[in-house]
């Protein structure tokens, strides 16, 4: 029999005649750090839904431990020893540390009555596998996305777990939490435990894994030992695509910036921010998630006002205290969470275009003008090559990227002058992102003010002029992209 | 030790129950102060008689609130099977306790909750839309295939329920007595049993976590459907208590003057800290609430509040009431955005 | 070529499938008025019938017209009763006031009475607007507590009692049929119905509404001054409010503070039935006045059988609403799963 700890073999599963896994084999052994990589929509999740018992494959079997299962239910995955801890980490936000820890054992131990005391001792051995410390009496929802993620792992542990599937586990970590989830994993190896680590994010990859499996549209395309991939390969597996890369050089940058900040902060956040912007300019702020980046950026569209220092446009001192004041100003914002923040995902995608601008289609008493409304998303559909049948379509039925360039059009129908990109391609497909990236090059030939706040240092490198640093709140270094590499940025950032 | 006690207090402010508290014990201070009379042991017993049915009332809803749902349908179910269960034992012409009565209603009850239970449950409706039906449809039945009329006289058990006390306080200075009913017993023992239930039990515990996150309840292997259907029928159950104790203390059955109460209820039941949005809420608070609610309702009279006025008073507490409460949620994610902020800075 | 070639049941099925909602409410309809034609054509089918109906139902309907726009923002309105007897209390005293000694109104009455409620509507909706957006209180427990709020004020003013014996001139006025045919308050309600279906089709509010309605965040992200919105929408719903009062005040020639209690409820129950969904961002205007008409035709219809209970009413009421929200489920469950299923690739 074989050795390994999971072998799934040729595994199949449609819906509604939508092929969503095409023979899909691969093996996992225990203690191996295995990673599952792939593009939206490859089939990554629904391979981990097939694995956890979520969905039943419609042909091909999988082997735990040597033992076969052509069908598996959530209950045998967890018998097994299998434990999927998925993005949002399944908990309770309303519940106490303890409670969130103790809540599964005690319903796999079918329990009928609570008892507080066996629930706070459960829940101290929890914690203390992994050396975690926090307060059992507080509030899971007052936690933060790494203790959150903590809880989760030690909420895993606490069942015969043999291998843990981590569905893109550091999304919203900062590096230095990464950092930790990383040791926590390595030591979880060297009990013998497999993790399977779902991401897209190239050098965790290289990082953490030793083994690798990427699928593209249903299909393996690519499994084996992450030390014989490179960066080239990691892409084109993914898309099956080649790119060129394209370095920005500015070309009719003005003379005058056309966007000061002069010494801007906001308490606890950020502090004596200052920078010139240009057009025809790209500026990128890099720096960890708690460098205060994300602050800063809502705060230049008036999310969050700033409270001391100011901002000039045209040279001319602004108050931004809302979202409007900085339209007027010809400000706009793709926010970092495109989601929740950049899009109305069930309406359709005419009226997410036209949104911010459509009191300019209507008349003195709002009145739209159906033909002028029309006429504008045309126009963007075509500009930004937005892929769909139609435009009244929801939102909801595009792809990663295309919603992207829904964000963009909104905000580039508006005539601005200046746009502030949170994450522009966070959660977006490689070839999306080329596509992006070659668009915002060509916005600031044309004559916008672009600035990028990003943590993708290869993006930051690639798309912009100059690089701001950020780090605990303030500017550490203002670096020219062209005589700059990711090692001196890192350095700054950390 | 000294940081410990600062800590409680900290972790106090930012609940809803001590507010509730002291407004009620000023409102009670003030009625008091006005008037002589709130403290006199017949007053406070007219209130623990009154608070009897609405705290019924609010144990269930409170219950269905936690779960993230809401309930508009536990007066019309009510009144529905309590008038079922009085019409069935004066036709049969019953003669035994007011046992037999609890029972029918119990059961009815039961089946009337079943049905929001299933649609809420198992359909996965929501539950506002679900229960505004039901109660059109428990209205229609009791008004329509019932054709309910006031039924003056009672069964001769359910009479002597009523009427029949567990003691009697008398003010000495008016002179004026009053019966505690017995039926404060029956609101007593399920408050009891519900608190042991959303405490100490998976089930309740459950409806917390349902209330929190349905999706991370699923994920854990618990049985959501079959939890909010349980937990309607117990609602079911508890409404038509209720039901059964309204008529024995009011020696008639009224098909419609329960009706139009679950709004105080619910407001009772939000203003004692309970989230509308559900996972958050004690009992105690919900208790507290809701005796604000009946207080006001029942005691302004006693500071020369004509009674015309008292819902003017019950809105701008509602208002007020959750105002704070709101403000309260806002500042609360204000502090900690910043506190994490802070944290993460470090 | 295709569409010629279409046969009318694929032409049906098509139109049917552009939104299912819609038209189960017109086969209801449908079938309610053959079934009443067979059984009780002639106590049915009559123009005094249809002309009753018609004065009746805009009471509620302007009621759950204001409902709807505030479900559409993913909020709800439950103080529209209230705000409507409060309305009618104020103005049931101005006239009062101005009823001479004959018996009659002077000319400028009935103008400054809808003038004036309108405005009263208006300012008690930008009330709850404002509890809404600036105090960030839940619509559910907002609205319904300022319902009690001005319920509670109708109290203390009237003692609980009705208010009459002002000019028969005002109630006999609305009372009037434009015509001889049209009644005033059905004018009333379509001219309203059509200024809010304008407002959601062919005006940035509309558009606005909707969206914010969807997700109040990306609403702010997009620039949307979300509190002016919700203040507008709140303020409209007191307006339409107002005017149901306005109705009422007319058909029963008096005001009470408990007029219309039953009518909060329904109004949640036409506007969930007419397809809005409760948690906004979707919703037409057809929608909620089909159901108001479905449901004022199977009130009427039932009172054509004497040994029916009147009271049946509101079992099928109930009994309506599961039923086609159970529809829903099994339908849109399955092209949901299908959708969701396709996104993911």
């Amino acid at each position: 029999m074989a050795e390994g700890l999971l072998r799934a073999v040729d595994i199949y599963k449609s819906f509604v005649g939508v092929q969503a896994l095409k023979k899909v084999s691969f093996e996992i052994n225990p203690g191996e750090i295995h990673c599952l990589a792939g593009e939206n929509g490859s089939g990554k999740s629904t391979l981990i839904k097939v694995i956890s018992g979520v969905y039943s494959p419609d042909s091909g079997y999988m082997e735990f431990g040597g033992k076969r299962y052509e069908k598996i239910t959530p209950i045998d995955a967890i018998q097994s020893g299998i434990q999927v801890i998925y993005q949002d980490f399944s908990i309770f936000p309303n519940l106490t540390v303890m409670e969130n820890l103790a809540f599964n054992s005690e319903l796999a131990d079918r329990r009928k009555i609570v008892n507080w005391k066996r629930m706070r001792k459960i829940a101290t051995d929890a914690i203390a596998k992994i050396n975690f410390k926090v307060d059992l009496d507080a509030m899971v929802g007052t936690l933060t996305v790494a203790e959150k993620q903590m809880i989760a792992i030690s909420r895993a542990l606490m069942f015969n777990t043999k291998l843990i599937i981590m569905d893109e586990p550091t999304t919203a970590l900062t590096k230095r939490e990464v950092r930790n989830l990383f040791n926590i994993i390595l030591k979880l190896k060297e009990r013998g435990i497999a993790i399977l680590f779902v991401s897209h994010k190239l050098n965790e990859v290289f990082e953490i894994s030793e083994k690798f499996t990427i699928l593209r549209s249903g299909e393996l395309v690519a499994t084996g030992s992450t030390a014989d991939l490179d960066s080239e390969k990691f892409s084109f597996f993914m898309t099956g695509r080649e790119f060129q890369k394209k370095t920005f050089v500015p070309l009719n940058v003005s003379k005058e910036p056309i966007f000061q900040a002069k010494g801007i902060g906001m308490k606890s956040a950020f502090h004596d921010v200052s920078f010139d912007l240009r057009r025809g300019e790209i500026i990128g702020i890099t720096g960890l998630l708690d460098s205060g980046r994300t602050e800063l950026a809502l705060s230049l569209f008036g999310i969050r006002p700033i409270d001391h220092g100011a901002v000039l446009v045209n040279g001319e001192e602004v108050k931004i205290i809302n979202p409007q004041v900085a339209m007027q100003h010809k400000i706009g914002y793709v926010p970092e969470d495109r989601l929740s923040e950049g899009l109305f995902l069930t309406q359709s995608i005419a009226d997410n275009i036209v949104i911010s601008e459509i009191d300019s289609l209507a008349n003195k008493i709002g009145i739209l003008d159906h033909k002028r409304r029309s006429e504008e998303i045309e126009r963007w559909v075509r500009e930004l090559a937005i892929s769909t049948p139609n435009p009244d379509n929801a939102c909801q039925t595009l792809s990663g990227g295309n919603q992207q360039r829904v964000v963009l059009a909104k905000w580039l129908a508006l005539n601005l002058d200046i746009l502030i990109l949170n994450g522009p391609t966070v959660g977006v497909d490689i070839g999306s992102k080329h596509d992006i990236h070659g668009i915002l090059q060509k916005l600031a030939e044309e004559g916008l003010a672009l600035l990028i706040i990003s943590d993708d240092l290869p993006e930051v490198l690639e798309n912009c002029s100059r690089i701001l640093v950020m780090k605990s709140g303030s500017i550490v270094a203002d670096l020219d992209a062209a005589k700059s590499d990711e090692k001196t940025i890192l350095s700054y950032m950390m | 030790m000294k940081s410990t006690i600062s800590n409680t207090l900290q972790k106090l402010s930012r609940r809803n129950e001590p507010y509730v508290f002291l407004v009620l014990m000023l409102l009670c201070v003030l009625i008091e102060i006005r008037s002589g009379q709130f403290f006199s042991s017949n007053n406070l017993v007219d209130i623990a008689s009154a608070f009897a049915v609405p705290g019924l009332f609010a144990i269930g809803a409170f219950m269905v609130i936690i779960s993230g749902g809401i309930d508009v349908s536990f007066p019309a179910l009510a009144s529905l099977s309590v008038y079922a269960t009085t019409k069935f034992l004066l036709d049969v012409n019953y003669q035994g306790g007011v046992w037999l009565a609890i029972l029918i209603a119990l059961a009815l009850g039961a089946i009337l909750g079943a049905f929001n239970g299933l649609f809420i449950g198992y359909f996965r409706l929501p539950a506002l839309i679900v229960t505004l039906g039901s109660s059109s449809v428990f209205k229609g039945i009791m008004q329509g295939a019932l054709n309910s009329k006031q039924l003056t006289v009672i069964p001769i058990g359910m009479k002597n329920f009523g009427t029949s006390s567990l003691f009697i306080a008398k003010n000495p200075v008016s002179g004026l007595t009053s019966r505690m009913p017995v039926a404060i017993l029956a609101f007593l023992i399920v408050l009891f049993l519900v608190y042991f239930l959303m405490r100490y039990t998976m089930f309740g515990r459950g409806l917390y976590g349902i209330g929190g996150s349905e999706i991370s309840a699923h994920r854990a292997g618990f049985g959501v459907r079959n939890t909010k259907f349980i937990m309607y029928v117990m609602v079911g159950m508890i409404a038509s208590l209720a039901g059964v104790m309204r008529v024995c203390m009011m020696q008639q059955a009224h098909p419609t003057n329960m009706l139009g109460m679950e709004m105080n209820i619910i407001a009772g039941v939000v203003l004692g800290g309970t989230a509308i949005t559900g996972g958050r809420g004690t009992l105690l608070g919900c208790m507290l609430g809701t005796l604000l609610i009946v207080i006001v309702e029942n005691s302004l009279i006693l500071i020369g509040v004509p009674t015309s006025w008292k819902s003017v008073f019950t809105g701008l507490l509602i208002i007020i009431g959750t105002g704070v409460s709101a403000y309260q949620v806002s500042r609360m994610n204000r502090v900690r955005s910043v506190e994490t902020v802070a944290k993460e800075v470090v | 070529m295709m569409k010629k070639e279409m046969t009318p049941f694929a032409r049906f099925e098509k139109m049917y499938a552009s939104d299912r909602h819609l038209w189960r409410l017109i086969i209801m309809i449908i079938v309610w008025m053959i079934f009443i034609a067979l059984t009780r054509f002639s106590k049915f089918y009559s123009i005094l019938n249809f002309q009753t109906m018609a004065s009746q139902f805009p009471e509620f309907g302007l009621m759950s017209l204001g409902v709807m726009l505030c479900m559409i923002t993913g909020g709800i309105d439950l103080s529209v009763v209230g705000v409507a007897n409060f309305t009618s209390i104020l103005m049931a005293f101005l006239l009062l006031n101005l009823t001479n000694a004959a018996g009659g109104l002077p000319g400028y009455a009935i103008p400054l009475v809808f003038g004036l409620g309108i405005l009263i509507g208006a300012a008690a909706g930008i009330f709850n607007g404002i509890l809404v957006s600036k105090f960030n209180i839940p619509p559910i427990l907002a609205t319904m507590g300022s319902g009690e709020l001005f319920t509670g004020l109708c109290l203390a003013l009237t003692k609980g009692n009705a208010v009459s014996k002002f000019s028969r001139v005002y109630s006999r006025t609305i009372n009037n049929k434009i015509a001889g045919l049209v009644p005033v308050q059905l004018l009333i309600f379509i001219v309203m119905a059509v200024f809010i279906w304008f407002l959601l089709s062919r005006t940035v509010f509309g558009t606005k509404l909707y969206m914010l309605g969807t997700s109040a965040t990306a609403a702010k992200f997009s620039g949307l001054r979300n509190d002016r919105l919700l203040i507008k929408t709140y303020m409209v719903s007191g307006m339409c409010a107002a005017l149901g009062g306005l109705i009422m005040l007319a058909n029963y020639n008096s005001a009470r503070a408990d007029y219309g209690s039953v009518y909060t409820l329904q109004c949640v129950l036409i506007v969930v039935l007419g397809g809005v969904n409760p948690n906004g961002g979707k919703g037409k205007i057809s929608g909620v006045v089909l159901a108001i008409i479905l449901l004022r035709m199977l009130e009427t219809g039932i009172n054509r059988f004497p040994s029916i209970s009147s009271y049946y009413i509101s079992l099928i009421w109930g009994g309506v609403l599961i039923l086609v929200m159970v529809l829903n489920y099994f339908t849109e469950n399955s092209t949901r799963f299908i959708k969701r299923q396709m996104l993911q690739q």
